[in-house]
């Protein structure tokens, strides 16, 4: 297993080169350089972006100044999805460094959440983590922790503190032996291909039979296109954390080491490139 | 809010109905259970048939107008009693996930209830 908690660090430390640009219709007293950020895949776009505000904030007049929101290539993005599933679900077989558009006007209310402070991160996130647990142990974990680490699984993940954040969140990765796994795998299945946000629904990690149910398997009974039938060419690509992991990989490990800090596996099912 | 001009002068239909089971057909609605907590004002209908693709931004709007809140007034949805899920999160999605007998149970309060 100690190979396996290098793999929790790898996930923890991904980071994305970003470059930052300001949208060309906002008013600035000068021409507004671009801004460059390795961005964390596991945290929320409007958790590391005060550098990139103040940066463009100092050639702007405040009355044409309202909410910050990011956008690339015509997409607003949803800073309440984590960063690597927006880079792999809209930018993936792109170039580096990922180009975001900012934006100071205009907020986008119909694909946007409103974010007006970190406290709304942080609700979100925490939301999202007794969401996840609600699914593995019923939310008994999570109600048997201390609000002190609820803070500290927040705070470790704003502060960029991986070892502050596992000393809880290994907690809400426990389950029993004779189980063999959580009741439910907490997984979303997200596609460019459809208005919907993403496919959530029960999934255990063993078959009644008491095998161990696969990535394959999920995807199967989710989203079958995604898997390409004998003989046929692959049409899209099965994207976690910016790797195509084997579908063969037990749904349990993948649950244990490639999920999110919101205790979620997000998994983006993208087009394969055509060129 | 319409573009269809005609429609304005048919009674107003909310998409959200009282629950028939007869009008659920082939489960393109759920049955939704709301529960008030606290002091917030209880709902005489409880159940109601909603969309699956219903959102629970527009649950909480359809909450707020049905009991009369303030524009000002904030109102939080819980599942479950103990998480509150997101603004875009769809009703179907939830009672997949965590519905039981046939319903999904999602609290109301005008206050944060549960974390």
């Amino acid at each position: 297993m100690a190979d396996d908690k290098d793999v929790l660090r790898d996930v923890w430390f991904g980071r994305i080169p970003t470059c930052f640009t300001l949208n060309q219709d906002e008013v600035t007293e000068r021409e507004a350089e671009p801004y460059y950020l390795l961005l964390p895949r596991v945290s929320y776009l409007t958790l590391v972006t005060d550098k990139v505000k103040k940066h463009f904030l100092k050639l702007m007049k405040t009355e044409d100044v309202e909410e910050m929101w990011f956008e690339y290539e015509g997409t607003p993005l949803k800073w309440h999805y984590p960063i690597g599933v927006l880079f792999d679900l809209h930018a993936s077989n792109t170039v580096l460094p990922w180009t975001i558009t900012v934006h100071f006007k205009n907020f986008p209310d119909l694909d946007l959440l409103h974010c007006p402070s970190n406290s709304v991160i942080e609700a979100h996130f925490m939301s999202s983590i007794k969401e996840a647990d609600a699914l593995k142990h019923k939310s008994q974990v999570i109600n048997d922790m201390q609000k002190k680490d609820h803070k500290q699984l927040w705070m470790g993940l704003q502060n960029d503190k991986f070892d502050q954040f596992w000393a809880i969140n290994r907690k809400l990765m426990e389950y029993s032996t004779e189980e063999g796994g959580f009741r439910y795998i907490p997984f979303r299945i997200y596609q460019t291909m459809s208005d919907r946000p993403f496919i959530q629904k029960q999934f255990r990690p063993v078959s009644p039979e008491g095998n161990a149910h696969t990535l394959s398997d999920l995807l199967k009974e989710m989203y079958p296109a995604a898997i390409p039938n004998e003989g046929e060419q692959k049409r899209y690509q099965v994207v976690i954390h910016g790797i195509e992991p084997l579908l063969e990989t037990p749904l349990q490990w993948l649950s244990e080491h490639l999920s999110h800090p919101d205790n979620f596996l997000h998994i983006c099912i993208i087009p394969v490139p055509s060129d | 809010m319409s573009d269809n001009a005609e429609s304005s002068t048919e009674t107003q239909k909310e998409e959200v109905q009282p629950d028939d089971p007869t009008t659920n057909e082939e489960k393109k609605k759920i049955d939704v259970l709301l529960k008030a907590v606290g002091d917030t004002p209880i709902m005489k209908t409880r159940k109601w048939a909603v969309e699956r693709g219903r959102t629970v931004q527009s649950l909480s709007q359809f909450i707020s107008r049905f009991l009369k809140l303030d524009a000002s007034e904030q109102l939080f949805i819980y599942v479950n009693q103990s998480f509150a899920p997101s603004p875009d999160q769809e009703a179907g999605v939830l009672f997949d996930c965590f519905g039981s007998d046939g319903k999904l149970v999602l609290h109301y309060c005008k206050s944060q209830a549960w974390g």
